[in-house]
């Protein structure tokens, strides 16, 4: 927890410390200090209303803290750097329901100011299986189909943060899976991934670092193991007194 | 400032999809010119015609304001926008064209409903009124907008955004109503320079003031 | 806040008897010292605290904008608690103003109310403020809220200079007390002009301490409430 903070090529990609939020009197998040460097993907478990969406925003700038300090790519340069380089894929899609998934995705491609917005919607359109669906209105969309292109409006401008709250919920079995293999990918090529769920099992396997959030604050982390979903999962019990997921 | 045009694109090809927001403001417009007309008797309507316009326009026009927010409403789509590595007072900018372009166009109509019904008569140098009409349009859909962002997010919003506007809106509607009487009887826009002068103020003063303060407005 | 620090032992002390006292000599100086105005006769004395509502509902208004514009870009509760603490006493003096301005209107001009400048703009700072009061209370401790009033406002007294002049260029028949010469009803007795200081002075102590005593009051809720989540928390 003593690292210097460092600059934007690699190193600290997360420096929370004493981080907390508060909507009026409700302290959602208290005194918090969690540092993530680049390549790490980190699980967050816990239960409903522990913290894990709210972090999940103070992460992604659309909060500010209300106690202690964050600090993103080591602060590199201004805010609207640093939100170039996050992505975020929350309960809400953020997508346009009177667009088509195209056009969606064209909007975003724009706003992040992307060159080859035609061709790398197209491709994403391609990756997550919605090609087929690209002139249809998003308001058509079953839930999976409009979780999947929310992933791909999320993952879009290649950001080197990518943050997710609850993303296997919706999600078949196949593409649950497939979900697996693209966090597998970019853990591979070092983006930083701080995914909330309930789902241990799918967590765990993409995870090198758990999270457990309780009642707003850090109650337990631990790198990732073999036996890992033992270990998690009965921590999880003793700290929250409840059956995991 | 790419990405408030990129914004304003966006919510004009949402309005031409789906037609919501033009046709109930214009159908509103009418009702309540109509209602000024029962109410005054169309003599006194006619007489009283800069007035009549003007409240027509800022009643009605409150109600449609708060669309270019709503539309955001719908899959946290105004979280999107936040998340975009813009200044979001780009985002002031585009919603408040937005409703700038909206609210003009009902304007034309809502000129054109006078003229018939009331027999307002087309001034021989119409550039002077049309000029005090913009400057009106522009400075309401400046404060309306502010507002707008700000009662969308309000339980009873239908009611606060009148009491937050109307009351700041005064100068507007003193120097529009009046500016618009003297150009609507062909005067030129020289014998309504002081009205068009607080006008224009009002206009600089309310768009940039609403394009600063936007950035701490929305952040929470 | 150190400023808060350093002013607490003279507000929580002095002010109180300090602002009583001034309040007393005004009274005084209103009631027994001052003699009766020539034209307007015995309801000319309304003047002198008619006239200093108004200039304190102003700077009411003015210290809430700066609060709100600091808390905009600071996001200090001090900031936020000063803006409220100084709307809801502006709106204090301005209500009065707006009561005692038609009781000294009806037996000079004749009418409970006319359209002048100065009176119009009264009417419309007291809406616009009104609703700031109106949002506050819909909802406890929202921060959102307090964006929002802060928002109002600022962008209220922006609207000042405006209304003043828009308003002016629509009419205008108020009284010029203060320069007009003394035939139309001006200051024509020194002992007026030392009447009107001794109000002017008490109302600005007393609205110090109405100022004080409200900031006050919300400093201790927040402390409060943030020793009760603490307890709270360790009772868990």
């Amino acid at each position: 927890m003593a690292d210097a903070v460092s600059g934007p090529t690699g190193g600290l990609v997360v420096h929370a410390e004493g981080l907390g939020k508060a909507f009026g009197r409700a302290v959602v998040l208290r005194d918090l200090t969690v540092s993530v460097t680049a390549g790490e993907v980190v699980a967050l478990f816990g239960p409903n209303g522990a913290g894990k969406s709210t972090l999940l925003r103070l992460l992604a700038t659309l909060m500010n803290p209300t106690a202690g300090f964050l600090r993103l790519f080591g602060d590199a340069g201004s805010s609207l750097e640093v939100r170039r380089r996050i992505g975020l894929v929350a309960h809400q899609s953020f997508l346009y329901p009177d667009l088509t998934a195209r056009e969606n995705l064209l909007f975003y491609a724009g706003m992040y100011g992307l060159e080859d917005a035609e061709t790398r919607a197209d491709a994403w359109l391609e990756r997550v299986a919605l090609a087929d669906a690209r002139a249809r209105p998003v308001r058509l969309f079953s839930r999976g189909m409009e979780q999947r292109l929310a992933l791909a409006r999320a993952l879009l401008h290649d950001p080197e943060l990518i943050l997710l709250d609850e993303p296997w919920s919706g999600l078949d079995a196949a593409s649950a899976d497939w979900l697996d293999g693209l966090l597998l990918e970019l853990r591979s090529r070092r983006r930083t991934v701080v995914v909330a769920t309930h789902d241990f099992q799918r967590g765990l396997g993409v995870a090198t670092r758990a999270l457990i959030i309780h009642r707003g604050r850090l109650a337990w982390e631990t790198p990732i193991a073999s036996d890992a979903l033992v270990t998690v999962d009965a921590m999880y019990r003793q700290i929250t007194g409840a059956v995991a997921a | 400032m790419s990405g408030a045009w990129r914004i304003l694109h966006k919510d004009l090809v949402l309005e031409l999809r789906t037609r919501e927001a033009l046709s109930g403001l214009v159908v509103l417009m009418l009702l309540i010119l109509l209602t000024f007309t029962f109410a005054l008797a169309p003599e006194g309507a006619a007489a009283a015609a800069p007035a009549v316009q003007w409240v027509t326009f800022v009643f009605a026009g409150l109600m449609a304001v708060q669309r270019a927010f709503l539309v955001e409403r719908e899959n946290g789509a105004w979280y999107g926008l936040l998340l975009c590595p813009i200044d979001r007072g780009a985002i002031f900018v585009a919603k408040m064209a937005s409703n700038v372009i909206v609210l003009g166009a009902a304007q034309v109509v809502l000129l054109a409903l006078l003229a018939l019904f009331l027999g307002v008569p087309v001034p021989v140098a119409p550039l002077a009124l049309v000029l005090v009409n913009l400057l009106g349009l522009i400075g309401f859909s400046a404060l309306a907008t502010l507002f707008a962002a700000i009662s969308v997010r309000l339980r009873a919003r239908e009611m606060m955004l009148p009491l937050l506007v109307l009351p700041l809106l005064v100068p507007l509607v003193i120097c529009a109503v009046e500016a618009s009487r003297i150009t609507m009887a062909g005067g030129t826009l020289a014998s309504a320079g002081a009205w068009v002068r607080v006008l224009a103020t009002f206009d600089v003063i309310f768009s940039v003031a609403g394009w600063m303060v936007f950035e701490q407005l929305v952040q929470e | 806040m150190s400023v808060h620090r350093r002013l607490a032992p003279f507000a929580d002390r002095v002010l109180p008897w300090a602002a009583s006292g001034a309040m007393f000599a005004a009274l005084w100086s209103v009631f027994l010292y001052v003699p009766n105005e020539r034209t307007m006769g015995p309801v000319q004395r309304i003047f002198y605290f008619h006239v200093n509502c108004w200039w304190a509902a102003y700077l009411g208004f003015f210290v809430a904008a700066g609060a709100s514009g600091l808390y905009l870009w600071r996001g200090r509760s001090e900031h936020d608690w000063l803006a409220r603490a100084a709307v809801e006493v502006g709106m204090l003096f301005c209500t009065i103003g707006l009561v005692t301005g038609p009781i000294w209107a009806r037996p000079i001009w004749g009418t409970w109310w006319t359209w002048d400048p100065r009176l119009t703009m009264a009417v419309i700072l007291w809406t616009i403020f009104s609703v700031y009061l109106v949002l506050r209370s819909s909802v406890r401790d929202d921060p959102e809220i307090t964006r929002y009033a802060a928002v109002l406002a600022v962008v209220g007294v922006l609207d000042i200079p405006l209304i003043m002049i828009s308003v002016r260029l629509w009419r205008g028949i108020h009284p010029s007390v203060i320069s007009a010469p003394a035939s139309k009803g001006g200051l024509e007795d020194p002992r007026m002009v030392v009447a009107l200081l001794v109000t002017m002075v008490a109302f600005a102590l007393l609205f110090a301490w109405l100022l004080w005593l409200r900031y006050e009051g919300l400093r201790l809720r927040d402390a409060l409430h943030r020793v009760e989540d603490q307890m709270g928390e360790v009772a868990r």
